[in-house]
């Protein structure tokens, strides 16, 4: 049985591409959701259609765009060009300052400015158009405020779990459920079939070794990268980003463990059901990854989703899993909080791997 | 030339009879644009949120019903004290948390400085900006009525009213904002991943020896290789824009013909890269690995999920490699904001290089020849 | 380009070395082939015969020596040559997934055959096969020796002058073996050289020629019976046996 569990490896080594692959993916998503992908608002390219330009529109104005979050792309003259402006495509915003503007604060307010944004996405839209509330408010208050004792309500804010709003914190532990489902179940029933699919699945049913240990043999090579790309991200993310690691590692070993076993027997079942090594690859492809990335609340919330969808996901390991594992690493919590979600997790092994024998068992027969 | 003919006949006869791969080229797609849709939307409904109220005084009273008044909260729970708040947040029961300290009212009456404590579970990031500026301008309008109420004869919180105008999107749905991105994605699926796992499994099976050993030129192959998933994304992109239009009521607001004609360009693009990657892959398993590792990197950076302008420089340069990222935003342009081919034509002249670029480089590298 | 006489060899080897780095698969092989001949290129697995046919074909390119095929030379001619040269890899290559007559369509098109060409084509080979009434099955349903015969077919859908087989008859019954050289038999007497490569040492009988390789390299290359002689043998398999004994010696 040794020799078999070896074989598999080597086999896996020498595949230099896909190991480079297995190895460079979570790396290279780890640094693009630490460093790259976020929501947050830098420099968005906006106009200013300035019919006033007195004293307070630039005052106002030269308070945008030193907020750090606007970059003046182009100043208009006219409306008209307001829909040109926009379909270039680089502008995301207009401000429009009407005429008289300083005038009409004092003799007849309000004095209006219009703010005109690209909704294309609509996120950007209303974060933009709130900085902008924000900034003409914050000037309001200061040019008046300071002349009387007004009420004034400080808010004071604290992100928990996440101060300084790090997407890292959202990603790593759907990226880390990702690959774990890649590797564990993906590539897991990938090589099962392929050994169906070229017979020696047949030979190795012959020898000496028990149908169980076959199985074992083949699944722990992967079950040993899983966890070693799953350490390489958690010390990725811990080094380069700065990621807290709040809760106990032990729980998060045993529960990862509990889900690669669970993503096992989700791939073990999946090679019982296809003939070759495509059917199983596209199989996993859009059963296993694509459901997992989409609703697993990876990156999309799922309080957000329609309710369907929200029902839907329920079904998905994934989701538990990423619930589990923010608790554990991000909030710190212990089993206490996160039993219901483990249980389930073990429920949904049990299920698998007993679909699994039950159709192994039939294949032999 | 019609050995390309007799080499597409052969391609589509497979395709069609594949019984797995069928469901997938037309299936999938439709679902996917369906469900991904639907979840991919970083649209806050519903944020949650625990009060704590020590005041419980008519003006503390006030500024909770504006927050039960607005659309983006519901308040879940009112609690006694900050920790068993802060509980609830731990156990994922609520997502913000309200604090209004005792003596709120007549500290305000005095025109003293009062504070609230706002505290939200930032764990994503991005949303936790969106529910901290919705409740901060909560507190923050709030606060402005009751300037205006205490000052009465100087309007001054009046002075300046902004209106704000959406354009292009005023229910700001997220969907409109999706589903150009999503139809991408799709077309870009088929053309990079299928078509460069479709040369190597003739690799992997050994037919592609029978075709080496014919006099068939290289172009010949490729071309019939290639096309049929040409045909299949841009069918696919046409019914992808009648379920815009039908199941989601986005039109293309520019011209569709414009639009098809980038499209077929694009295709070229991302056609190329599989076929790249199919010569560089030995096995079907290294093909989609190869695949997956260069369509995963290049669609978080597209702007599909999330702004291009917000990524650092050196993410905005090797954007400059992502087709995905020039398409989205064409496509993005030409569907919504109805721009013209002057508005595009510097992307659309970026991704015809493009082409010529990798097609050429791509062809090179596959020799009949071992 | 050379013209071909009635008495040039439409297969000429002087020196063929292939090499995959440090291991020399082919070991200056010389050799001549006749038109009409049914040529057997022997030797045990992994002697280097798939190599020397593939570069015959034109799939690999030689290290080093001069080779031409059907007149035209292999570094710079390879397009001429499989315009002349139909192949049967040891891989079985056809499309499972589609249909006899389908496989016949492709490979006749590819090959530039007119529309009209394939159907008379088809219909001919069908008949010889006496595969029509199965046509329109496809590959994946059809027995292993049946797709044997048809991918011959296939490869001389085009008239080649040349046809390589790479290890024609692997995995088939002892009575389809005789049938697919029957086959071979009247292919060669409408003039077709039949270039055929086997570890079946009792095929041998059947060629007019054969060599035999042995690490690489020709050992022996004449008639069966002048073998048999030679050795001192009543059958190829005993001079084979001979013969890798006596190399292995003087190794």
């Amino acid at each position: 049985m040794k020799g078999f569990i070896l074989k598999e490896f080597l086999h896996i080594f020498r595949d230099l591409r896909t190991m480079l692959i297995l190895f460079g993916m979570p790396v290279a998503q780890v640094l693009l959701f630490g460093y790259a992908i976020t929501n947050e608002i830098n420099n968005a390219q906006i106009a200013i259609l300035d019919h006033s330009k007195d004293p307070v529109t630039q005052e106002i104005t030269y308070k945008l765009l030193s907020s750090g979050y606007f970059q003046l792309n182009d100043q208009l003259s006219d409306a008209s060009e307001i829909e040109q402006a926009f379909k270039k495509g680089k502008i995301k915003q207009v401000v429009v300052f009407e005429p008289n503007f300083a005038q009409k604060m004092t003799k007849d307010p309000p004095a209006v400015i219009q703010l005109i944004t690209d909704a294309s996405d609509p996120n950007t839209a209303n974060l933009l158009s709130n900085y902008t509330q924000a900034i003409t408010g914050d000037y309001l208050r200061q040019t008046s405020g300071s002349k009387r004792n007004l009420p004034v309500i400080n808010i004071e804010t604290t992100m928990q779990y996440n101060p300084e709003l790090r997407g890292v914190f959202m990603f790593v532990p759907g990226t880390i459920t990702i690959l774990l489902m890649l590797i564990s179940a993906m590539m897991t029933s990938i090589s099962i079939a392929r050994e169906k699919e070229l017979g020696t699945m047949e030979v190795l049913l012959v020898s000496p070794l028990k149908p169980l240990h076959i199985i074992v043999g083949k699944v722990i090579p992967y079950v040993i990268l899983s966890f070693i790309n799953a350490l390489i991200i958690l010390i990725l993310a811990a080094t380069v980003f700065g990621m807290p690691f709040q809760g106990s590692l032990v729980l998060l070993l045993l529960q990862s463990a509990l889900f690669i076993v669970m993503a096992l027997s989700m791939g073990i079942f999946i090679s019982t059901v296809s003939n070759n090594q495509q059917t199983a690859m596209l199989l996993s492809m859009f059963v296993l990854m694509l459901p997992t990335i989409l609703l697993s609340g990876f990156i999309f919330p799922i309080e957000n989703m329609p309710l369907p969808l929200q029902i839907l996901s329920n079904i998905m390991p994934s989701k538990w899993f990423i619930i589990i594992i923010k608790s554990i690493m991000l909030k710190g919590l212990g089993i206490a909080y996160i039993w219901k979600e483990t249980l389930i997790l073990i429920g949904m092994t049990i299920f698998f791997i007993g679909m699994s024998v039950k159709k192994f068992k039939i294949r032999l027969d | 030339m019609r050995i390309i003919f007799y080499i597409i006949q052969k391609e589509f006869r497979q395709i069609f009879r594949d019984k797995v791969m069928l469901p997938i080229i037309i299936v999938i797609p439709m679902v996917q644009l369906l469900i991904l849709s639907y979840t991919a939307t970083f649209e806050l409904k519903n944020t949650r949120i625990s009060i704590v109220d020590h005041d419980h005084s008519a003006t503390s009273r006030e500024l909770i019903s504006k927050f039960k008044g607005s659309s983006f909260f519901t308040i879940v729970s009112f609690e006694e004290s900050y920790n068993i708040g802060i509980e609830r947040i731990k156990s994922g029961d609520t997502d913000q948390l309200l604090v209004i300290e005792s003596e709120t009212e007549k500290k305000l009456a005095r025109a003293e400085k009062t504070t609230v404590f706002l505290v939200t579970n930032a764990i994503n990031g991005s949303a936790a900006s969106l529910m901290n500026a919705y409740a901060v301008a909560i507190v923050t309008s709030f606060n402005q009525e009751l300037i205006a109420e205490a000052l009465p004869g100087i309007q001054t919180a009046a002075a300046i009213q902004t209106e704000t105008r959406h354009w292009y999107n005023p229910k700001l749905d997220y969907k409109t904002y999706m589903v150009p991105g999503i139809l991408v994605l799709l077309i870009t699926l088929i053309g990079m991943f299928l078509s460069g796992m479709n040369i190597v499994k003739e690799k992997e099976l050994g037919t592609i020896e029978q075709i080496n050993v014919t006099p068939i030129k290289k172009y010949q192959f490729m071309i019939g290789k290639l096309l049929p998933f040409w045909i299949i994304a841009m069918f696919e992109l046409i019914i992808g824009l009648g379920f815009a239009r039908l199941v989601f009521g986005i039109p293309v607001e520019g011209n569709i013909a414009l639009l098809l004609s980038i499209a077929s360009v694009y295709l070229l693009v991302v056609l190329g890269i599989g076929l790249l990657v199919s010569t560089i892959s030995d096995t079907m398993q290294q093909a989609m690995f190869i695949s997956w590792f260069f369509l995963v990197i290049f669609i978080l950076m597209s702007g599909l999920f999330t702004p291009v302008e917000s990524m650092p420089e050196w993410a905005q340069w090797i954007n400059k490699i992502n087709p995905i990222s020039y398409f989205i935003q064409i496509n993005r342009m030409i569907m919504l904001k109805g721009s013209s081919f002057k508005d595009v034509a510097e992307l659309f002249y970026a991704l015809c290089i493009y082409a010529v670029l990798i097609l050429t480089f791509a062809v090179k590298r596959y020799k009949k020849v071992a | 380009m050379m013209k071909q006489s009635v008495s040039e060899p439409v297969i000429k080897v002087r020196n063929l070395v292939k090499k995959f780095g440090d291991f020399v698969a082919n070991d200056h092989l010389s050799f001549d082939v006749q038109k009409g001949e049914i040529f057997g290129f022997l030797g045990a697995n992994g002697a280097g015969k798939t190599t020397a046919i593939k570069i015959l074909c034109g799939l690999q390119k030689p290290t080093s020596g001069e080779i031409q095929v059907a007149g035209y030379d292999v570094y710079t001619q390879a397009e001429l040559i499989k315009k002349n040269i139909g192949y049967m890899s040891q891989r079985f290559s056809m499309y499972e997934d589609l249909s006899v007559r389908e496989n016949f369509q492709f490979y006749g098109g590819i090959y530039g055959l007119s529309g009209s060409e394939i159907k008379e084509r088809t219909k001919e080979m069908l008949e010889d096969l006496q595969m029509t009434h199965i046509s329109n099955k496809i590959l994946r349903e059809i027995p292993l020796g049946w797709k044997q015969k048809l991918a011959f077919s296939v490869a001389m859908v085009h008239h080649p002058k040349i046809v390589f087989l790479d290890e024609p008859t692997g995995g088939v019954d002892p009575i389809t073996r005789r049938q697919f050289w029957e086959m071979i038999y009247t292919a060669a007497d409408k003039g077709v050289t039949v270039f055929v490569t086997t570890h079946y040492m009792d095929e041998a009988e059947y060629c007019g020629r054969v060599s035999i390789m042995v690490d690489g390299r020709i050992e022996a290359l004449d008639s069966p019976e002048a073998l048999k002689k030679h050795y001192n043998s009543t059958t190829m398999n005993d001079v084979f046996i001979k013969l890798a004994r006596s190399s292995g010696n003087t190794n």
